[in-house]
């Protein structure tokens, strides 16, 4: 199974924001889409997600047009996580959770299918603990792992995540980054924006490096994260390497001076 | 959490104000004689019953309408007036009542319910593409050049007549509404809510933002369709019938989230019975009041309303605090 990216071109208005993108991501592969600030990463998965059209090309799942798709087919395969973790009413954590199952649910209440998901999802993200409490009351923490688990309640083979860890502490961080792991390790296709280089290598095997609305680079994360396009893209002095433990880190040396 | 008791005792106080509507007023009618062949009988048929039936549809629709305009603008501050529909409406009423149109059957409601139409109209045409924001302006140009043609209206109205009739009637009001004002507003206001209430679902699920919402299968453009039908086809109707009368949908739904939680879905059906309850006992109070002429309705929900706003804000923000 493969959500693909076939030259696809995209622009806010008289903006361009993507240009001639040929993507690939694949199942049991956690992927990170990386670039600078207005790269085009959020365009790209909002392609991916089907929420944008692309002004030519298309974003495909297994061969089909995803904004063609019917949206409730779409929504129960594309799960997505939009970014800034808005949460506008005070409901409960369940019903919040509960919204995952929005593209299956065809009667009034809840399916006892229905209610097995959010169980798991309530379960898979260390959340079943508070679920009757209300969003508003948690913690920024607490709240990114709720709405992933309003996420996985829809039990979509693909995770799209935008910005996961935007104000997070680390601890937190760890915690989202694990869990997207586990659930690419489980044979499910993730892709999330992130900002954070230290963490996308740590965590991510496939990376697609925008610049300027372009793939620069893409494939496996030594390939791809070379200081000569690290140097190119973001403009740093910054060196890939296994740590004593055997764990890919980035060391970040400073700015390459104009 | 909901306590039980709240829904059957907010069923049981709207079927009061229900009865309460048609029993006052200067003349008292109790039950034993509304079906007398006198006097009172004939207040009770042509004047108390459409009075209460309208008081109810009224009241359920602007708590509905404030409800769910609400929950799809994620903003409390929301009420049936961002629209512009009842602008448009009351600008359609004064133009029939300028041109004395009025005078012929259907003159006036056929006016405010074409104002509402156009408006629904250019509505569709503002919003088009746009989210909520493009909606919200869209309701706020209408609503303004709405506002500024009425009284532009006012303002050349040749004769004082004229002008004190529009004034009066943009205040709005139930009294002497008939049997016929309710058999015409009734349909349409029953379309509406039917409308209104399909759109439980897509609201809870804005609470997680646009994107989110429509990840998860909910189409926007449909749902901007159903709620400018819905609001537009009822709330035209209710200021074709009752003039502008404000308020209710924008403090019904607090107090209903106070007492059910916030989730929109759920505060749908409370906030109409809510909108209907509040709207038939101050439509009562209103005809209890000494003196030869009545309050206007619109006038004692602003008077009963703001105060009680203020309070309730004033509260919220002790919790936040």
């Amino acid at each position: 199974m493969t959500l693909q990216c076939d030259n696809v071109d995209f622009a806010h208005g008289e903006r361009p924001a993507l240009h001639s993108v040929n993507a690939c991501f694949e199942q049991g592969q956690f992927s990170v889409i990386l670039g600078p600030n207005g790269a085009g990463k959020s365009t790209l998965l909002a392609c991916l997600a089907g929420l944008l059209k692309p002004d030519s090309g298309s974003a495909r799942l297994d061969g089909r047009d995803v904004s063609s798709l019917p949206v409730a087919d779409r929504a129960k395969m594309i799960g997505l996580l939009p970014q800034g973790a808005e949460t506008h009413w005070a409901i409960s954590v369940q019903a919040l959770v509960a919204l995952g199952r929005y593209p299956h649910r065809t009667g009034l209440g809840l399916s006892k299918q229905d209610r097995s998901a959010i169980t798991d999802a309530l379960n898979a993200t260390g959340t079943s603990s508070y679920a009757m409490r209300t969003v508003t009351e948690l913690s920024g923490g607490e709240r990114a792992r709720v709405l992933m688990a309003r996420v996985l309640a829809g039990e979509p083979q693909w995770i799209l995540a935008d910005e996961p860890l935007a104000n997070l502490d680390p601890g937190y961080q760890i915690d989202m980054l694990t869990l997207l792991r586990k659930q690419a390790d489980s044979g499910k296709g993730v892709v999330a924006v992130l900002h954070d280089l230290h963490h996308a290598v740590r965590y991510a095997n496939h990376v697609v490096l925008l610049h300027r609305g372009t793939i620069f680079a893409q494939g496996d994360m030594s390939s791809v994260i070379t200081s000569a396009n690290l140097a190119a893209v973001y403009g740093i002095d910054a060196q890939l390497f296994t740590d004593e433990k055997g764990l890919k880190q980035l060391l970040i040396h400073g700015k390459i001076a104009p | 959490m909901t306590a039980r008791w709240i829904t059957p005792a907010l069923i049981l106080l709207t079927a009061g104000a229900f009865m309460l509507s048609l029993m006052a007023g200067k003349v008292w009618i109790w039950p034993t004689a509304w079906l007398a062949d006198d006097a009172n009988g004939w207040i009770f048929l042509e004047l108390r019953l459409p009075r209460a039936l309208l008081g109810l549809a009224i009241g359920a629709i602007l708590g509905l309408s404030g409800a769910v305009l609400q929950g799809y603008l994620r903003n409390p501050l929301a009420d049936p007036t961002v629209l512009g529909v009842s602008s448009s409406a009351a600008l359609g009423g004064v133009t029939a009542i300028f041109l004395g149109l009025n005078t012929i059957p259907l003159g006036l409601f056929g006016s405010a319910m074409l104002g509402a139409g156009i408006s629904i109209l250019l509505l569709l045409t503002l919003a088009r593409g746009g989210g909520p924001l493009g909606f919200i302006l869209g309701g706020m140009v209408l609503s303004t050049l709405a506002a500024s043609f009425t009284a532009f209206l006012i303002s050349i109205s040749p004769n004082p007549f004229a002008t004190s009739e529009i004034v009066n009637w943009l205040m709005g009001a139930l009294t002497d509404r008939l049997m016929e004002d309710a058999v015409k507003a009734l349909p349409l206001m029953a379309i509406g809510a039917a409308l209104l209430l399909t759109t439980g679902k897509a609201l809870d699920a804005l609470t997680i933002g646009e994107d989110g919402a429509r990840s998860i299968g909910v189409d926007m453009a449909r749902l901007r369709w159903i709620i400018i039908f819905g609001v537009g086809l009822s709330i035209g109707a209710s200021v074709a019938v009752s003039g502008v009368v404000g308020f209710v949908g924008l403090i019904i739904p607090h107090v209903i989230r106070g007492l059910y939680g916030e989730q929109p879905s759920v505060i749908l059906l409370p906030s109409a019975l809510g909108g209907a309850l509040l709207t038939l006992t101050a439509d009562s109070l209103v005809r209890l009041t000494p003196g030869p002429s009545e309050i206007r309705l619109g006038i004692a929900m602003a008077v009963l309303g703001a105060p009680f706003f203020l309070f309730l804000l004033s509260k919220k923000r002790k919790q936040a605090a």
